[in-house]
């Protein structure tokens, strides 16, 4: 247990860089998929929404498996690292779209309603009325998805990537210690897990409204 | 010169599917005027008063803001242009007060007129200053609408559309969100601008304020303006009888 416990730190590690950097894409996903689904162009709206039922109507699994198995195919060529990053961000983004597109809606109609009447423009009023009370409201939210996340870069073990569920498989070939294993990959989980949450309410209370 | 109307209103109707919620509306508004719209709510009163600034855009009819139509025909990024600086023009007061939760009471009353209008930080601050003076509450300027009484949000959203200077200040139910006890607040706000001749149109339920302040009083059902003229008329010696029906069950319980 003493001996693996390194192996299984450096496995975390790559977890928590698969987290961040997919989680990151998964944000600018959000963002643009929200932006699209909010869209005056029924063009956009129209690719936000499928964006968002394909990916949330698939499992995230086979997305993984179509970008890194089937990629190649069509002259795509990732390293089991990097596809894993794409595929869970891609994926988070679809999540994060219908989070950020919900802050975004449920911020009261008469808040734009009285800065147009003042003068604003609509992007002047979403830039200074409706995005700030937006971002409040979607910081819970989108710890979820983060949460989500942070516990979906189990799939990409799948294909190969070395993070916590791999290097636990892994070191039951050597300890025969299945239990051990997938109970220390557990706990560093949600080690993970705790801290982000904790970074989450740090944010929400300081971006609480007086 | 004087004669002109600084809001003119011409035959404004609007209509959603099947339901004429306005039918073939006219009325004139000169500077200086005060003009309460009463009557049933679903008659159309609010909708009239949002279709001044176009943010319930009409079927059909014109609406002019001196001399410039304020729901011009145009493509859509003309539009916005066009309706943004119309709309500078014109004032608004919300049921709701409708303040900006995340600014405090100084953000909330700059915000427009340094995005819009281009004058400095210390500029805008003393806007702000003068415009809480006015309605009494320079003390609060730190505060955020949270920590406000509803009578206070509402001074401070008259503040706010005042210190973008406009020519016309619209009323939709300023006080019936209001706890009894602090409507007054507000109507002296409302009086004082009053009398500083700011033109105001005000959509109202509270017939005693809209006697004692208005000059001219309309009475609306059912998408037309049924009875108008001046509020002694009006309140004391209705014509129409649906006006006098209106009036008893609002009067009951007033004087």
């Amino acid at each position: 247990m003493i001996r693996v416990f390194p192996f299984f730190l450096e496995a975390a590690w790559v977890t928590i860089q698969l987290a961040v950097l997919s989680g990151a894409m998964g944000l600018a996903c959000g963002a643009l998929g929200a932006a699209a689904r909010l869209s005056r162009s029924p063009a956009l709206r129209f690719a936000g929404a499928a964006y968002v039922s394909v990916i949330r109507g698939t499992p995230a699994l086979i997305q993984v498996f179509i970008l890194y198995f089937g990629g190649p195919q069509v002259g795509i060529q990732l390293d089991a690292f990097e596809a894993g990053v794409l595929a869970l961000g891609f994926n988070i983004g679809a999540y994060m779209t219908e989070t950020m597109r919900g802050a975004i809606i449920s911020v009261d109609r008469g808040q734009t309603e009285a800065a147009r009447t003042l003068g604003l423009s609509r992007f002047e009023t979403f830039r200074s009325v409706t995005l700030p009370q937006a971002l409040r409201l979607m910081i819970r939210p989108l710890g979820v998805n983060i949460n989500a996340l942070i516990k979906g870069t189990a799939l990409v073990a799948a294909i190969s990537v070395v993070e916590l569920t791999y290097t636990a498989q892994r070191y039951i070939g050597s300890t025969y210690k299945p239990f051990e294993m997938f109970l220390l990959a557990g706990v560093l989980y949600m080690a993970i897990i705790y801290v982000t949450g904790l970074g989450v309410n740090w944010l929400d209370r300081r971006a609480a409204l007086r | 010169m004087t004669d002109r109307p600084i809001i003119d209103i011409r035959h404004a109707a609007k209509s959603y599917g099947t339901l004429e919620v306005l039918k073939d509306i006219s009325l004139q508004v000169k500077k200086g005027q005060i003009v309460a719209i009463i009557g049933p709510s679903g008659s159309g009163k609010s909708t009239l008063l949002r279709a001044i600034n176009d943010l319930d855009p009409l079927t059909s009819g014109e609406v002019w803001l001196e001399d410039a139509q304020v729901n011009k025909k145009l493509p859509t990024r003309q539009y916005e242009a066009h309706i943004n600086s119309v709309r500078q023009n014109i004032g608004m007061v919300f049921q709701h007060f409708n303040l900006f939760p995340h600014l405090n009471v100084r953000d909330n009353i700059t915000l427009a007129p340094k995005m819009l209008k281009g004058i400095s930080k210390a500029e805008a601050d003393q806007l702000a200053v003068e415009q809480l003076n006015k309605v009494g509450l320079l003390d609060r300027i730190d505060y955020y609408p949270s920590q406000l009484s509803g009578g206070q949000k509402q001074r401070v959203a008259i503040a706010r559309a005042l210190a973008m200077k406009p020519k016309v200040m619209l009323f939709d139910e300023a006080t019936s969100a209001l706890d009894p006890e602090l409507v007054e607040e507000v109507n002296l706000v409302m009086k004082q601008l009053a009398e500083e001749h700011m033109t105001m149109i005000i959509v109202t339920h509270e017939m005693g304020f809209a006697q004692d302040v208005c000059d001219r009083v309309l009475f609306m059902d059912q998408g037309v303006v049924v009875e108008e003229g001046p509020p002694e008329v009006i309140f004391k010696t209705p014509a129409n009888e649906r006006t006098k029906n209106f009036l008893r069950k609002h009067l009951k319980g007033q004087n």
